[in-house]
């Protein structure tokens, strides 16, 4: 569904050439959950961002691969047919959540825009998917919520916007930027929840961005460890936590606090049962 | 490696000492050069920037060298061939109402123009330097009540204040400096005060007053340093404005008098003669003052990128 | 909100105080004795005696400057020493004649220089934005008396298309709008091109700012497309500043306009201001200096306000 083949981007500093991201290869199935981990600096956003048509500076370039979604080269697609592209087969969830969204508009203003976008409906009809829309992500009070602007609601209602907005119109596949980094720690595992109902619910798969095998071991199916912009490894998330073959692996494993000990060896087998049934149901 | 800007991390959320860049952590590639060194660097790559402090230079070196470099009297001339245009015999740019040579009074010209609008503005520099660090920093009764009284000189345009106070004061050039130097103070007080003030809340500064620096020392070593650049960059623009400002004060005939050769005197001369349908008198003076304003608006738009850590890297 | 409003006239009024109090004490600088020059240099001592108790001019500073707040409010600015009049009649018809070349020229700044910062934002670094950057750079170096003159010379001199001066045809002061148009183009654009340029560049720099803010990814990501982010997201959030930079711009433009005034013998408060600074006619300098202050902190009054309205928090602090 995924497939990025020999991916690199540089970015043309003052310094000389960066290279962010050196020939990587990934893959993600039909309703996958698969982390992408590493420190900042590892290349793993700027990979995220890529997919997305978003690097946003014109100092990068792709210098050489290809980012297939259904077989289709993203990379080939003009501004308008990638526009079509996000939203419908991609969205994003980006780790600033407290300032993800715009302050001048209502929630609901920029829900329904997109809806309406997308799935050409009547204000009315877009109206009522925004209010279905914020009860998927299970928003209190939704229909109040509407008429509130982000700076009403705390960081863990603006995340679940967020979602809600890149969920508008359907995608498969759900790009999730270090998603909990701006949130308290306590919302932090709510918003992660809701990303494995969603996962669950409607088949999205995720690709989630993150330096916490924590979170790894919490919901991801498949892990790619990558470092200084290339693979190191990847692996089930099951096998790479259990016999990371990386030096650089161990350590961030190693980074998690104890704490998650115990979640690890319950989550894994879990996420391997789900991977196994979307994957039954993609053939 | 050391360079690597994750994309989604969003500038300013790593609170460092803006001298240094983000990416001054850990260089493995080597030592960093120097501060300065990476601000030439990126000043040199920036060719409109070279180019009009090429300008300037040239300019000033003319204004300089003007007695040698200018082949006539700039403020005697023959009227026998007033009003020639450009290119004639002797005369590559033409000679004025009076016959005097435009070519001369240009390069004399320079001089006036160009003192008359940089020297406020470095003489204004220190001064709002003070202002904008303790009223910002130190802030209390006394940077309250200076800041209400820079409010007050705001209610004025700085072309009227100007206009005004040159007016009050009469013609003549230290009046004239005078009266810019005095309508410069509440603009450049401010971009010093908001610097001051922005860079007051960084990390950087709790640090050092966590670390129990005095507040001299907080206002000397940490400040100072990075509240100067953008004053410096704002600095450099204002001279280009003053050119033109001074110059526009001397049209109006609140400036320097004439007939010494100033820029805005020069076009004040030609616009008695532009309904003789003789523009050239006009005309270039009138350049002079637009490229050299531009050459110090370029100038200043370089130096701020220059200054810029994050420009400098990236 | 009206909380806040009522802080800013508040501090408005208080601005008000310092500027009457800075115009009073400006006049004090003044050499000369406006007994004499209304008297003409022949005057005997008794005679100057006399106009100056009349004025006065006899009195501690302190009590003239009550006097010269009493008149401000009731509307007495005194009587122009040059031409036998109430200074505020000779003011207010040469007011509304420089209200009718900035409005024109802020209409002109406007409506272009905040399209052209949209669209050099929309591709930075594309030709149109390094064209467009480096044009109003150099528009924002042009000397306006200097264009004024120029424009002149090219327009009305050389194709006759606009008159050389004034407001009206003096052969024909009735003219009606057509002939206060003709006359109006040339200075308007004069008078518009620094605040356009210097607008244009904010704009840009704004938008540049609000292209890269997080909620316009977020927004981008969720396929709305490019013509929604730029003309009604970015655009939206890019308001505040702008209203803050057109405000401050119409002072710019109330200061240029004096030069536009005399270049174009514009019968407005800027030609008068000129004119009353060559005849040393101070109690007219003195009012139309304070005219335009007045007008200046209204306008950023008006400006500080609308910002406000535009936040949907309206407690944001504004800093210009």
């Amino acid at each position: 569904m995924l497939e990025i083949k020999n991916l690199s981007v540089e970015f043309h500093t003052d310094g000389g050439v960066v290279h962010a991201v050196r020939h990587v290869d990934l893959t993600m199935g039909e309703g996958e959950i698969r982390g992408l981990v590493g420190e900042s600096g590892s290349g793993k956003s700027v990979t995220a961002m890529t997919i997305l048509g978003l690097l946003g500076t014109r100092r990068a370039r792709i210098s050489s691969g290809q980012i297939l979604v259904n077989g289709r080269n993203l990379l080939e697609l003009s501004p308008a047919e990638l526009a079509k592209v996000r939203g419908r087969q991609l969205g994003l969830v980006s780790q600033n959540a407290l300032s993800a969204l715009d302050p001048s508009f209502t929630i609901g203003s920029q829900l329904m825009e997109v809806i309406m976008w997308h799935r050409k409906l009547s204000r009315s009809e877009a109206r009522k998917e925004a209010l279905e829309a914020l009860r998927t992500v299970s928003m209190p009070d939704p229909e109040h919520k509407l008429r509130a602007y982000q700076h009403q609601l705390s960081g863990g209602q603006r995340q679940r916007v967020v979602i809600a907005m890149a969920l508008a119109a359907r995608p498969q596949i759900l790009l999730a930027d270090e998603p909990t980094t701006a949130l308290d720690a306590t919302v932090q595992k709510q918003i992660l929840d809701l990303l494995l109902q969603i996962n669950q619910e409607f088949g999205t798969a995720i690709l989630m961005v993150t330096h916490d095998f924590g979170v790894v071991a919490h919901m991801c199916h498949t892990v790619t460890v990558m470092r200084r912009g290339e693979v190191l490894e990847e692996g089930t998330a099951k096998h790479v936590l259990e016999s990371p073959t990386h030096p650089y692996t161990q350590a961030l494993i190693a980074a998690v606090p104890r704490l998650h000990a115990h979640d690890q060896a319950a989550a894994v087998p879990r996420a391997e049962r789900r991977l196994h049934v979307f994957q039954e149901a993609a053939l | 490696m050391n360079t690597v800007v994750e994309v989604s991390s969003t500038p300013g959320q790593v609170s460092v000492d803006p001298r240094f860049g983000a990416s001054s952590r850990k260089a493995k590639a080597g030592r960093r050069p120097s501060r300065l060194i990476l601000g030439l660097r990126a000043f040199g790559r920036d060719k409109m920037a070279v180019a009009a402090a090429a300008v300037l230079i040239i300019v000033v070196a003319a204004a300089a060298l003007a007695p040698v470099l200018s082949p006539y009297d700039p403020v005697v001339g023959d009227s026998a061939r007033r009003l020639e245009g450009i290119g004639s015999e002797g005369h590559p740019l033409g000679l004025d109402g009076q016959g005097r040579d435009i070519l001369s009074r240009l390069i004399w010209g320079a001089r006036y123009s160009l003192t008359v609008a940089i020297v406020p503005v470095l003489a204004v520099l220190p001064i709002a330097l003070l202002i904008g660090l303790f009223a910002g920093y130190v802030q209390g009764r006394v940077g309250g009540v200076l800041m209400r009284v820079l409010d007050v000189l705001f209610a004025f345009p700085l072309v009227l204040l100007a206009i005004a106070l040159a007016a009050v004061l009469g013609a003549g050039l230290g009046n004239v400096m005078l009266a810019i130097g005095i309508s410069l103070v509440p603009y450049m007080a401010r971009v010093a005060y908001t610097s001051t003030v922005q860079e007051s809340s960084r990390e950087y500064v709790e640090a050092a007053r966590a670390g129990g620096a005095r507040t001299g020392e907080i206002l000397l070593k940490e400040l100072l340093p990075n509240v100067v650049s953008p004053l410096l960059v704002y600095a450099t623009t204002l001279c280009g404005l003053m050119v033109v400002l001074a110059a526009g004060l001397s049209f109006l005939g609140v400036g320097i008098v004439p007939p010494t050769p100033d820029w805005g005197i020069m076009t004040a001369d030609g616009s008695s003669v532009l309904l003789e349908g003789r523009a050239h008198v006009a005309t270039i003076p009138g350049l002079a003052i637009l490229v050299v304003a531009l050459a110090f608006n370029l100038l200043g738009d370089g130096l701020r990128d220059a200054l810029d850590p994050r420009k400098q890297t990236t | 909100m009206i909380a806040m409003i009522g802080r800013r006239v508040m501090s408005t009024l208080m601005v008000l105080f310092g500027v009457s109090l800075v115009i009073f004490l400006l006049l004090q600088l003044v050499p000369g004795d406006p007994a004499r020059t209304i008297l003409g240099a022949g005057a005997t001592e008794d005679a100057v005696a006399a106009v100056r108790a009349e004025l006065g001019l006899d009195q501690p500073l302190p009590v003239q400057f009550l006097g010269y707040l009493q008149g401000l409010i009731t509307g007495d600015l005194g009587r122009s020493l040059t031409i036998n009049q109430p200074v505020t009649e000779i003011i207010i018809p040469r007011f509304q004649n420089t209200m009718v070349l900035s409005a024109a020229a802020l209409v002109i700044c406007v409506v272009v220089g905040i399209p052209l910062g949209i669209l050099a934002a929309r591709r930075q670094y594309g030709i149109f934005d390094r064209i467009a950057m480096f044009t109003s750079l150099a528009g924002a170096s042009v000397p306006v008396y200097w264009l004024g003159l120029m424009l002149i010379g090219v327009f009305a001199l050389n194709l006759g298309w606009f008159p050389t001066s004034g407001m009206s045809n003096p052969r024909n002061p009735e003219g009606g709008f057509g002939d206060l148009l003709s006359h109006l183009v040339l200075p308007a654009f004069a008078a518009a091109l620094v605040p356009l340029a210097v607008i244009a560049r904010m704009t840009r720099s704004v938008m540049v700012d609000t292209m890269e803010q997080d909620y316009i990814r977020t927004l981008r990501a969720a396929g709305v497309p490019e013509r929604s982010i730029i003309w009604k997201h970015c655009l939206r959030n890019a308001m505040p500043p702008i209203v803050t930079v057109v405000g401050l711009q119409i002072g710019y433009l109330l200061g240029g306009v004096i030069f536009v005034e005399v270049v174009f013998s514009w019968p407005g408060l800027g030609y008068q201001l000129y004119t009353a600074i060559t005849q040393n006619d101070m109690p007219l300098v003195q009012a139309g200096v304070l005219f335009i202050a007045l007008v200046f902190v209204l306008v950023n009054l008006l400006a500080d306000t609308t910002v406000g309205l535009l936040d949907p928090r309206t407690r944001r602090k504004v800093t210009a």
